[in-house]
């Protein structure tokens, strides 16, 4: 049930965990979440770069991997209330590593507009992310710019979906 | 409101349109093959593009004097029609928000009410109508008022308004489009604008922001 949720939300390229039986392939979880919490955009990647050393050993089967999968919306949703704790603490978008789950972060950015940018991912650098968020926020302005596109509502374009998997094969 | 004109302003632009050489090669509405146009995905444009480019006057006015007579025909009553207005402007302030916060490389989010006005009173003035609007101030008598003066407001310029309608401030456009931006910031907040002429500038404009009490609150914690 919560494979079908997920591939109808990310736009259906269904990339998540790879085919690669590589042991734990790690996987970073995008979510665009709007002003009233509403998400308004989901995707998973597979992360290329990682900071750290794939572990050799334990490779989780793939159908317990698809369980873990409606986690990373429990976890993203659940550090939005550190967002919202940070928010007037600093003038910042960036806001780094804001929460911590089970050894994956939970990084945040905050945009004028107050729409939220979270970002699971395992261990990585700050810079690769900041860019991946900068980024990602370009693309966000350009679609609220169009005057089709009712503010807070999902954002379905396959085009954008393209250029943010883009950017994340660059950055992440 | 000027309402003689209207119907054959509309049909001109119609007919100007339709003989217009296309572009790209759509030469009859019979061709089947599509020549390839210079369509460009808006998520390729360059945000910066258009960030020195003006629009004139003149369309501004034609495209306003338009949404007016558009929204006037389905509204009954003025509290509507400003109601309206501040609809239209509060479309424009969401996204003039994230685009000139962005443009403004080194700016950013603003988190206290002062600067928040301040921005609005230069940076969003200065983008929209091509100058710093011309006031800030705040009210002496409650806390949580704050004014924004324009001595000679671009939308009211070209509409003339007749007697019976005479309640109606155009104003209300760009209190809409303040209303969007003290949103967006989550500074919620009630936007009026109020016409006070004075002998220089008879069609001068305050834009009244009234802060809700929790903004208040805030700012005194944030203090």
């Amino acid at each position: 049930m919560n494979a079908t949720h997920s591939s109808s939300s990310s736009g259906g390229s269904g990339i998540g965990s790879g085919p690669l039986g590589q042991g734990n392939s790690p996987t970073c979880y995008f979510v665009i979440i709007g002003t009233k919490d509403n998400p308004i955009y989901e995707a998973e990647f597979v992360s290329v770069n990682t900071a750290r050393s794939s572990s050799g050993g334990a490779t989780i089967p793939e159908a317990k991997k698809e369980e873990f999968r409606h986690l990373n919306q429990f976890i993203a949703h659940s550090a939005l209330d550190m967002v919202e704790d940070l928010q007037w603490s600093t003038n910042q978008m960036y806001l780094k590593a804001i929460d911590k789950f089970n050894e994956r972060f939970i990084s945040a950015y905050l945009t004028a507009g107050n729409i939220k940018l979270l970002l699971l991912h395992d261990a990585k650098s700050d810079d690769a992310i900041r860019n991946f968020f900068n980024d990602c926020y370009e693309l966000y302005i350009k679609t609220l710019l169009n005057p089709f596109y009712e503010p807070n509502s999902i954002i379905s374009s396959s085009a954008f979906d393209t250029k943010v998997r883009a950017s994340a094969k660059r950055y992440l | 409101m000027s309402s003689s004109a209207s119907a054959t302003s509309r049909l001109s632009v119609m007919s100007m349109a339709a003989s217009l050489p296309s572009v790209g090669g759509y030469s009859s509405a019979a061709s089947s093959i599509y020549a390839k146009r210079n369509t460009t995905n808006i998520l390729e444009r360059h945000l910066n593009k258009t960030r020195g480019t003006e629009v004139s006057v003149n369309a501004f006015a034609f495209l306003f004097s338009e949404m007016l007579q558009y929204t006037q025909k389905r509204v009954n009553g003025i509290q509507d029609l400003e109601r309206k207005l501040n609809e239209l402007g509060y479309r424009v302030g969401i996204r003039a928000l994230d685009l000139l916060v962005w443009r403004d490389k080194n700016s950013k989010r603003e988190t206290r009410v002062l600067g928040m006005l301040y921005f609005i009173h230069t940076t969003v003035w200065k983008t929209m109508f091509g100058k710093q609007a011309d006031s800030l101030e705040k009210s002496t008598e409650n806390e949580d008022e704050y004014m924004i003066s324009d001595n000679d407001p671009m939308v009211s310029k070209f509409i003339s308004i007749p007697k019976d309608v005479s309640q109606l401030n155009c104003g209300a456009f760009m209190a809409g489009i303040v209303e969007a931006i003290m949103d967006g910031c989550q500074f919620p907040s009630r936007v009026t604008a109020h016409t006070v002429p004075i002998d220089s500038f008879p069609l001068r404009t305050t834009i009244l922001i009234k802060l809700d009490r929790e903004v208040l609150d805030r700012e005194e914690q944030l203090k």
